[in-house]
């Protein structure tokens, strides 16, 4: 069994997977057109906007926009390690301090639309005729209702937990359900457990699962979902593309860029509304 | 797309040759596969030269590698995305969100299964032909790539043990990744977008997609072996 000519075929295959190797990560060295990466939320994501923005702003400069979507704290926390040129997220008080804190230098209002509260279509809690948001939130504590919550401190979650704030009630018993989980899978798991959850409109336009879940409670001036986008600070992170992501920052907010927004539609339906 | 079967999904998925689609399978390959090749290149003669050679934490080695083999994706992502993030070491590089960084990530994954499957192959052979190799007065460095070459078909099992974790996987691209539309995407990540989407037919169809790409690579892998069989007699 053991002959000699194997030391030569073992070369050869060697030699073989040498070559396979360098090729293929040759392939994947090539790079394309000049690009940027767009730190932003999984609402923006998974409605499909991107999808029916980004091609018109590539086509019209040249730049390529490629998004990672994340909860909108971790999103703050690429761009503050200078891994994202551009920032699109949803928390004010957060984009403020990101500025305050010396990372970016410029904020601007790109779109809003508003949170929604979503539930078991037998609705247990008796939210759907609630005075206010914070009038919902209360009776689902007080119905110890399932109540699903992101728990990633995205941007929802962070207003998930201003509005229990504002309405008095200290969550975590055993009711309430921290899933440590994007926008989808949480409507993916309150759906199974039919519990109640706060979405925003986008994620729930696009989502397909939705079993016993109907929009139970909207409308309310503290449900306003307001999105930014950060021009982040050039002396902070040199390498960073600026200038493209300067181009993208402005686009954002042009009329051209407003429109473009304000058409992206799910079933008909408006998603975003640009200011 | 919505409703529906997710096994005619897959086969119009598969049929229309969706140019998306196939996008994502072609990057999946080449990810995956490139991992494996780089893991094969350093993990075989790694593991080879762990059975023979005696050395002081020899015992220590091959526990560490064979628990290796259970390394969570997800710890392997985290530490190639600390070391590639720019606030890291290597940042410089500029390579998080990268294919390149997938590739670094999985080699990570792979490596230590085709290194531990390959010492106790080598290992064992090891025992089977050690008098015969050195009466013929082959050192243990020598008989490396001679026992390599004989225990091939053996070997090629941990390859392909490799392959599988590493098409598989999602915790790892997704990090280190991105899962970026066209740039990163690969079937795993697909996957979780469309499930967290709520689009499971369309998911699952993806899920098909991928099972039946992988059964392909091991096919082919099983019958190029078996006609080298054959050759040899």
């Amino acid at each position: 069994m053991l002959k000699n000519p194997g030391r030569s075929r073992f070369r050869r295959t060697l030699g073989c997977l040498v070559l396979a190797a360098g090729l293929l990560s040759a392939t994947i060295a090539l790079a394309g057109k000049p690009h940027i990466t767009l730190a932003s939320t999984t609402s923006t994501e998974q409605s499909g906007l991107f999808h029916h923005i980004i091609p018109t702003f590539t086509e019209a400069t040249g730049i390529e926009v490629r998004v990672v979507a994340v909860g909108t704290g971790q999103a703050f926390a690429m761009a503050r390690a200078g891994d994202a040129d551009a920032l699109l997220v949803h928390d004010t008080t957060g984009e403020k301090r990101f500025i305050e804190d010396g990372y970016g230098i410029e904020r601007r209002e790109v779109m809003y639309n508003d949170f929604v509260i979503i539930g078991p279509s037998g609705d247990p809690a008796g939210i759907a005729d609630a005075e206010s948001a914070i009038d919902a939130m209360q009776r689902i504590a007080e119905a110890e209702a399932a109540f699903a919550s992101r728990g990633d401190d995205s941007g929802t979650h962070r207003a998930e937990l201003r509005l229990w704030q504002e309405a008095g009630v200290e969550p975590g018993s055993r009711w309430y359900r921290e899933l440590g989980s994007g926008m989808g899978a949480t409507l993916n798991t309150a759906a199974a457990m039919d519990a109640y959850l706060l979405s925003d409109r986008a994620s729930w336009l696009g989502f397909r699962n939705r079993q016993e879940l109907v929009l139970l409670f909207e409308g309310d001036e503290v449900l306003f979902n307001a999105y930014g986008s950060v021009l982040i600070d050039p002396e902070r992170h040199p390498h960073l593309k600026h200038d493209l992501a300067g181009k993208w920052h402005d686009w954002l907010v042009s009329e051209v860029g407003q429109t473009a927004i304000s058409e992206y539609r799910i079933d008909g339906e408006q998603v975003f509304l640009p200011y | 797309m919505a409703a529906g079967n997710p096994f005619a999904i897959a086969l119009e998925l598969i049929l229309e040759r969706d140019p998306v689609l196939l996008g994502i399978v072609g990057l999946s390959l080449q990810v995956s596969l490139t991992a494996v090749a780089i893991a094969a290149l350093l993990g075989l003669p790694l593991g080879a030269a762990i059975a023979l050679f005696r050395f002081p934490g020899r015992g220590i080695a091959v526990a560490g590698l064979n628990a290796l083999m259970g390394l969570p994706p997800v710890v392997a992502g985290l530490m190639v995305y600390l070391l590639l993030s720019r606030a890291g070491p290597l940042g410089s590089w500029g390579l998080l969100f990268t294919p390149t960084a997938m590739v670094i990530a999985q080699t990570l994954l792979v490596l230590p299964i085709i290194a531990a499957l390959s010492r106790q192959v080598v290992e064992d052979l090891w025992e089977e032909y050690r008098e015969q190799l050195q009466s013929l007065g082959s050192s243990r460095l020598r008989a490396i790539p001679t026992l390599l070459w004989d225990a091939r078909f053996s070997l090629v099992t941990g390859v392909l043990a490799g392959f599988g974790r590493a098409s598989a996987e999602v915790g790892a691209v997704l990090i280190v990744g991105g899962n970026i539309d066209g740039v990163t995407r690969v079937m795993t990540t697909a996957i979780a977008l469309e499930t967290s989407r709520g689009d499971l037919p369309l998911a699952l169809a993806l899920g098909i997609v991928l099972l039946l790409l992988v059964m392909l690579v091991n096919a082919t892998a099983y019958l190029i072996g078996e006609q080298a069989k054959r050759r040899l007699g």
